[in-house]
């Protein structure tokens, strides 16, 4: 039953004035206790801070935070890990609404603007499109995206052009279909990354790959998609 | 008002769609690439809606692991439902179901895969080959990850389709016109806080369910019923409220859902004893019993003294001896979650579960085109113009008084396609949008002040704590006529306590505060419709199980509850136990 004190980023755009950081305590913090078990306790003193969440439980991606300066989904971090003084912020680099709320329409926008989606050219079959299970395994670690923004707004290359450089996570979704036995529009996925924002920002810093909740890692898919595109030119 | 009412901005679409989990998006989908102009207003972004969360799978007889059909499928639905579905709804849907996990194939979905290159399939709870016979194996899996599998795909084609998205707007009230026509909805932008009108030829409902009634569950946090709650105050009825379900295995305390695909894979329950005790309740079925059977059944052996742990409060799921390859191939993502929240690895050690309210079979009454129906003039099979509901907070009714696992994917995607169909159809007649009606605008906008008030006594937090628990302990697995009633009196009573709730912070942007009151409001009608449907109903069937009427009643009761919210009042219609084609499976006994 520990006591836990958190700092907690603070801003309404219809009060004016800069951000600041509001200090909360908690006391009966018990084992396993999450970082959202704790906003929602905090909600309950004070209604006026606002977060997003939904699932609690790791799959919705809505609660990107940064905590103790590390992005993360507050509903799967646990307080135990923190120590006694929790600070948390929005994810950085993207507009804040109000309090720990961002907007996310840059990153949705290059979200979209891969074609997150399946394209096939041949006429459809009846059933389904074989797939092997070793084809299919190409998908693990790419389909279970939640789009929770935590690798994007980690990537340096994100910050500085985030209408420009597609980020880590828009990139993975790419790769998701150019890994996709059953997409037949590789060469116009490859096409349209080839500029010298859209994909090669990335200088595989990593960050992305390091904070991802779900353990996935967009630097070595942006690596591959990099194959690919030299495995075209020759 | 109408000084304020013109500065409120309008929209105009020829439909509308209000919730972008699978339903909403698939129907979404079918009327984009029928190139009519459609809205979809989603309080979240749509890849976190509910549908994300589900895990095993979805049901259809493509016999890719076990000889299978869709009559055999039927068979097992109604069965399931404990006699209370619609047969037309349920050979709808059954029929349906391979065309529809195909085509969902088709927009990308990730399925697992067999050696021959097709869809994986894993045997679920309630499935039979045969109408009784061996176990099926009729689950369509995408690991245990199906649902974010269906829902990002689904929401990817409708990217491709250009569907127009109204991402984070909170729907505050159905606008109808004094003939009964749905004209749209108010919405309010949780961004900016402002207030929107949708008008459309044709609004369709399909904001999931409201398993937020409940203290202890496996839904998210925005399953508050609010397309229930919108329906009931526009008049229209809640039908088979009363059937709640509580899947058998929440992680124990917590509530996070182990998938019925973790038995389906071969776990299996085990009491203090060490026993495999649903071998005692279902000889045949055993742990693949369907929902309701298996919760009454751990529920029993904790009361009875044979839980685990300290407190004796729970019974163990053993996987474990499947082998690790089985479980990180299968079961990934619960391996995942349990070792984020119990901190022990299913590899190696048991999960303690519980059963946890999970599922709201009941919903807004439709036919299996989608329609809304409601008795007005010429009976309950009316369909209120305009207006459509489909997924989980619709009842058309497939599930009845219980839901096979596998079949609320299966219902979300079949049921938003007609849906969507459906619409399409209707617009081809309808060329201009009927004129707005000013009284049921201003009724919204009375609604959406309301939250303006101050100087209240009570909170919107501990009033939803008061009724979540009041559910828990006097609505839950199983239930009597003395406690339903006492039930009734306390949710009545919070209902009261709800105009004495107020808010502190009034701000516009993004205030998160003010959602969660509305949220609360929807949440205390469901409740109520759910706990008068209850108290109401004298016998066992499925889900509802009454200690002090413990058998099934056909002759009584083989028929559908409506309850309304003007006066708690509660109405009856019949099931429609007559199927499309194939002859109607009579009531029989029910054993697994
Ligand atoms: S590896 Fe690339 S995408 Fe990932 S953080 Fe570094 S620059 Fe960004
Ligand atoms: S790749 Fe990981 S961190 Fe990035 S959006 Fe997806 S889940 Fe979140
Ligand atoms: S609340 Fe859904 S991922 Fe955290």
């Amino acid at each position: 039953m520990a006591t836990v004190k958190f700092s907690i980023y603070r801003y309404n755009p219809e009060q004016g004035g800069a951000p600041v950081m509001q200090q909360y305590t908690l006391d009966q913090i018990e084992p396993g206790m999450m970082v959202l078990d704790a906003l929602k306790r905090i909600k309950v003193l004070d209604e006026s801070l606002s977060f997003r969440y939904s699932c609690g439980e790791g799959v919705c991606g809505s609660d990107g935070l940064n905590i103790n300066g590390i992005n993360r989904l507050s509903c799967i971090t646990q307080l135990d890990g923190l120590g006694g003084r929790v600070e948390i912020r929005p994810l950085p680099g993207l507009p804040v609404i109000r309090d720990l709320v961002i907007d996310l329409s840059l990153f949705y926008q290059q979200y979209r603007a891969v074609k997150p989606y399946l394209v096939r050219t041949d006429p459809e079959p009846e059933v389904e499109v074989l797939q092997s299970p070793q084809q299919r395994g190409k998908l693990d670690g790419l389909y279970e995206c939640v789009l929770c923004g935590c690798c994007s707004t980690a990537c340096p290359s994100f910050w500085w052009n985030p209408d420009k450089f597609r980020g880590p996570a828009a990139l993975l979704q790419s790769y998701r279909f150019l890994a996709d036995s059953r997409d037949q529009i590789t060469e116009q996925r490859l096409d349209e990354l080839e500029d010298s924002y859209k994909l090669f920002r990335c200088h595989s810093i990593m960050n992305c790959a390091q904070v991802c909740p779900k353990g996935l890692n967009p630097t070595e898919a942006i690596g591959r998609i990099k194959q690919m595109m030299l495995g075209k030119m020759i | 008002m109408t000084g304020i009412v013109k500065q409120i901005e309008r929209r105009r679409f020829d439909a509308l769609v209000i919730g972008a989990g699978g339903g909403g998006l698939r129907a979404a989908l079918q009327l984009a690439q029928a190139e009519a102009d459609v809205a979809v207003v989603s309080k979240v972004f749509p890849t976190r809606s509910h549908t994300v969360a589900a895990q095993g799978g979805i049901n259809a007889a493509l016999a890719n692991v076990r000889p299978d059909n869709w009559h055999w499928h039927m068979y097992d639905t109604v069965k399931g439902s404990d006699y209370l579905g619609d047969q037309d709804a349920i050979e709808y849907m059954c029929r349906a179901a391979s065309r529809l996990v195909y085509e969902l194939e088709h927009f990308g979905v990730p399925f697992s895969r067999l050696d021959n290159g097709k869809i994986y399939q894993r045997p679920f709870g309630g499935q039979s080959q045969n109408f009784g016979g061996e176990q099926a194996a009729r689950t369509c899996a995408a690991a245990d990850r199906t649902g974010h599998a269906i829902l990002h795909s689904l929401y990817q084609q409708n990217i491709r389709a250009k569907t127009h998205f109204f991402d984070e707007y909170f729907a505050i009230d159905l606008l109808s016109d004094p003939e009964g026509y749905v004209q749209g909805a108010l919405v309010l932008c949780i961004e900016t806080g402002e207030p929107l009108i949708i008008e459309a030829k044709t609004t369709l409902l399909a904001t999931g369910g409201a398993g937020q009634i409940y203290r202890t569950n496996t839904n998210a946090r925005i399953n508050t019923g609010d397309g229930m709650a919108m329906a009931l105050r526009a008049g229209i009825p809640l039908q088979d409220m009363e059937f709640f379900q509580f899947h058998p295995t929440g992680i124990a305390g917590k509530g996070m859902l182990i998938t019925e695909g973790s038995r389906g894979e071969g776990g299996y329950l085990v009491n203090k004893d060490g026993e495999r005790f649903m071998e005692r309740y279902a000889p045949t079925a055993k742990d693949l019993a369907s929902r309701d059977v298996v919760s009454r059944s751990i529920f029993t052996e904790v009361k009875e003294g044979r839980g685990c742990g300290p407190n004796g409060d729970h019974v163990l799921l053993k996987v474990d001896h499947l082998g690790a390859d089985v479980i990180k191939s299968r079961l990934p993502g619960i391996r995942d979650m349990v070792r984020t929240f119990l901190h022990i690895d299913p590899i190696d050690s048991p999960i303690p579960v519980y059963p946890t309210a999970h599922y709201t079979m009941g919903g807004i009454p439709t036919n299996r085109f989608g329609q809304v129906v409601a008795p007005e003039h010429h009976g309950a099979e009316e369909p209120v113009p305009g207006l459509y509901a489909v997924g989980e907070c619709a009842c058309v009714s497939v599930h009845g008084a219980n839901r096979l696992g596998g079949n609320s994917l299966l219902d979300i995607v079949v049921f938003g396609r007609a849906a969507g169909n459906h619409i399409i159809e209707v617009l081809k007649e309808s060329r201009y949008h009927r004129p707005l009606d000013q009284a049921s605008l201003d009724r919204a906008l009375a609604h959406l002040a309301r939250w303006e008030r101050t100087g209240g006594s009570e909170t919107v937090d501990s009033l939803r704590t008061d009724l979540q628990r009041t559910m828990e302990d006097y609505c839950g697995v199983f239930r009597t006529q003395d406690v339903l009633d006492e039930g009734v009196r306390k949710v009545r009573d919070i209902e009261r306590r709800l105009a004495d709730v107020t808010l502190q912070d009034h701000s516009r942007v993004f205030n998160t505060a003010r959602i969660e009151a509305f949220e609360l409001e929807n949440l205390v009608d469901v409740a109520l419709a759910a706990v008068t449907s209850a108290a109401a109903r004298h016998e066992s069937r499925g889900a509802h199980s009454r200690i002090d009427h413990p058998t099934r009643d056909d002759e009584h009761w083989l028929k559908h509850s409506l309850y309304f919210r003007d006066g708690g009042q509660l109405d009856y219609k019949p099931v429609r136990t007559r199927p499309l084609t194939v002859d109607s499976f009579p009531p029989k006994a029910r054993v697994y």
